[in-house]
């Protein structure tokens, strides 16, 4: 028997019973539909928060100062950390060589104002590395000037929402803002950004660092950024940064991360999380199969005289069991192949009310969810199938 | 070409054992035509179906074309089924959704033919039985007696060797019927051992070998002839004291 005459064979049975086998592909499809959509949402928040943290730059190295390890002390004795000054920043990019670049970071919070409009905003003290250590791109003018780090300097760069706020309809640039007491020139406006990492960046100001620590009077650093030449030197610069800063403070009182290994920690995370999302989906699937077995057993007993009939003529136990467990696959794989298209659908509908949300289905789920829907019909068609290939033939021409 | 020899066949309905058949001996000549009689319950059917190899005996042999049936196992039965064997049966037995022509082609399927030579083949045998006209029609699109000489092309479109023909006429109208006998008959005469199941002695004079079974017993061997004869016979004893 050939095999274009079994598929042959076998879908004009189906199509015989349109509402029922509709039925059992509608039950297949929602399965599939639900691996599509729910793997879709699971790895879109995945590459959102990876997103998140990647936009915010490769091979880094946060230094803050304080340790995050309690140690159990008494509060009061040695608790209090030393300041992380501008100079052991300097100290850290000049000494250690696998170091590519730094920033520093202040931040505070002070009022922004231009004639009558004031405005309450984050204030960030930093340097001009920081516009590619952070991958900040400008709307217009330029970024602070490349200047020795404990100078200051009255510029400031400022984002979008604050610009329109204090400049409505016209260009900040060359124009001067009151930051609490200090007059400053607006030099650039950050192209919009939206919030990274909680900070709103579209409503923020950008000071030199030296500035903005006179400005808020602060003696300490809140971040300083490090960027590492490779990936591969990340873990001996942690090392490295975290002995001289121990060395120049006399003791360890800092915290030095690695982007890297917060990122890989979450990736993982959100991945299994997607992984387990498609098996609760994939339990659906297996409720069709056994819609499909059921569909199938009736169709069996229904057409018990044609399986005589096909014995008579000479079919063989193992064609009569080709052709009805390639009837249950056709269903599966058809319903297959509908979830399919339902599931992009669900994933299109899902992106465009979230737009920020990349939700995509992964390869492997689609490929998964494919293989799964065949592999529910080829394993539930197969006590059906061969409930037909036992049939007595006797029995079964008399319809019995 | 058929000995059958010691042939039982017992079925459990309930608590009870029914012996449909019990020790039936007998041999059948290739190109013979033999009609199988006797009352509802007289095993006739069973006979049928263990000469179709449909059914095994409990006990006794069956050889066919010098092979012993009870020996082959189930994919040699369905080959011995697929090309020696054509059945033709009361309730017809078409596929519904399947045209007269796919019906016919049907064996052909099974037996791995390509789709040229299979069509082929089943127009031919259509054309046998005068229906090329309405090779496209489904079963329901067409009378009994059409749909009999359907079942009648497919079941020789392999070109068996033993023709099995359970009550062919037991559904049809006169007309119909004498055509379809007419049919079975010429295929008779090209060397086709023939075998019909009937309760009709009208049909059954057209034999030319009468086998008359009672309580899954031979109770007579007549001719065709003496069909009439024979009934009257059976029935004399079954009313009888």
């Amino acid at each position: 028997m050939r095999a274009t005459d079994v598929f042959g064979f076998a879908s004009r049975a189906l199509r015989g019973h349109r509402v029922r086998t509709g039925m059992s592909l509608l039950g297949v499809s929602i399965g599939v539909a639900a691996v599509i959509a729910l793997t879709a949402l699971g790895e879109g928040a995945r590459l959102y928060v990876v997103g998140q943290f990647a936009s915010i730059g490769t091979n880094l190295l946060i230094v803050l100062p304080g340790k995050t390890e309690t140690t159990g002390g008494m509060p009061g004795f040695g608790g209090v950390p030393n300041d992380l000054t501008l100079a052991d920043a300097e100290a850290v990019v000049q000494a250690i060589p696998e170091i590519e670049k730094g920033s520093p970071i202040a931040v505070g919070t002070e009022t922004v104002a231009h004639g009558e409009r004031r405005r309450q905003v984050a204030i960030i003290g930093t340097t001009h590395e920081m516009l590619e250590l952070r991958h900040l791109s400008l709307a217009q003018g330029r970024f602070l000037p490349p200047l020795e780090w404990d100078r200051g300097s009255p510029v400031a760069v400022i984002g979008t929402t604050l610009s329109s706020e204090l400049f409505p309809g016209e260009s900040p640039l060359g124009r001067i803002v009151r930051i609490g007491e200090w007059r400053m020139r607006v030099v650039g406006v950050l192209a919009p950004r939206g919030e990274q990492l909680g900070v709103d960046m579209d409503d923020v100001a950008i000071v030199p660092v030296a500035t903005a620590m006179k400005m808020l009077n602060r003696r300490s650093l809140f971040r300083v950024l490090l960027q590492v030449r490779g990936h591969a030197e990340l873990d001996l610069a942690r090392d490295k940064v975290t002995r001289l800063l121990s060395e120049r403070h006399g003791e360890e009182d800092i915290t030095c991360i690695a982007q890297d290994a917060v990122l890989t920690a979450l990736d993982s995370i959100l991945g299994a999380l997607t992984m387990a999302l498609g098996g609760i989906a994939a339990i659906s699937l297996a409720v069709a199969g056994v819609g499909i077995m059921n569909v199938m057993l009736v169709s069996v007993s229904e057409r018990t005289r044609e399986v005589g009939l096909l014995k008579a003529l000479g079919a063989g136990r193992g064609q009569i069991l080709a052709l009805f467990l390639t009837e249950a696959v056709l269903i599966s794989s058809a319903g297959g192949l509908l979830g399919l298209a339902f599931g992009w659908g669900a994933v299109a509908a899902l992106v465009a009310m979230f737009p920020a949300l990349p939700a995509t289905p992964p390869t492997w789920a689609v490929g998964a969810a494919l293989a799964l829907s065949v592999a529910v019909g080829a394993g539930f068609g197969v006590l059906p199938a061969r409930r037909a290939t036992r049939l007595d033939p006797v029995a079964a021409l008399a319809g019995r | 070409m058929i000995r059958l020899s010691g042939i039982s066949r017992t079925y459990q309905v309930g608590d009870e054992l029914v012996h449909a058949l019990a020790d039936v001996t007998e041999e059948i000549d290739a190109g013979e035509h033999l009609a199988i009689m006797g009352p509802s319950g007289s095993g006739k059917s069973t006979l049928l179906h263990i000469l179709g190899c449909l059914d095994r005996p409990d006990a006794g042999t069956y050889e066919l074309l010098g092979r012993e049936v009870g020996k082959l196992d189930e994919t040699e039965l369905s080959l011995v089924r697929r090309h020696t064997i054509g059945f033709v049966f009361q309730f017809f037995h078409l596929v519904p959704r399947l045209t007269a022509l796919e019906n016919v082609e049907l064996p052909m399927v099974f037996a791995g033919l390509e789709r040229s030579e299979r069509h082929e083949r089943a127009m031919g045998r259509l054309q046998a039985v005068g229906l090329e006209l309405r090779a496209d029609h489904r079963p329901d699109q067409l009378s009994g007696g059409e749909r009999q000489r359907v079942a009648l092309a497919r079941a020789t479109v392999l070109e068996p060797k033993l023709l099995l023909a359970d009550e062919p006429t037991g559904n049809l109208d006169a007309a119909s019927g004498r055509q379809v006998l007419a049919l079975l008959r010429e295929l008779n005469a090209t060397g086709l051992t023939l075998v019909v199941v009937t309760h009709d002695p009208a049909v059954a004079r057209r034999a030319r070998r009468v086998l008359v079974l009672r309580d899954g017993l031979v109770f007579q061997r007549v001719d065709g002839a003496h069909v009439h004869e024979a009934v009257e016979a059976l029935s004399r004893d079954e009313n009888g004291p």
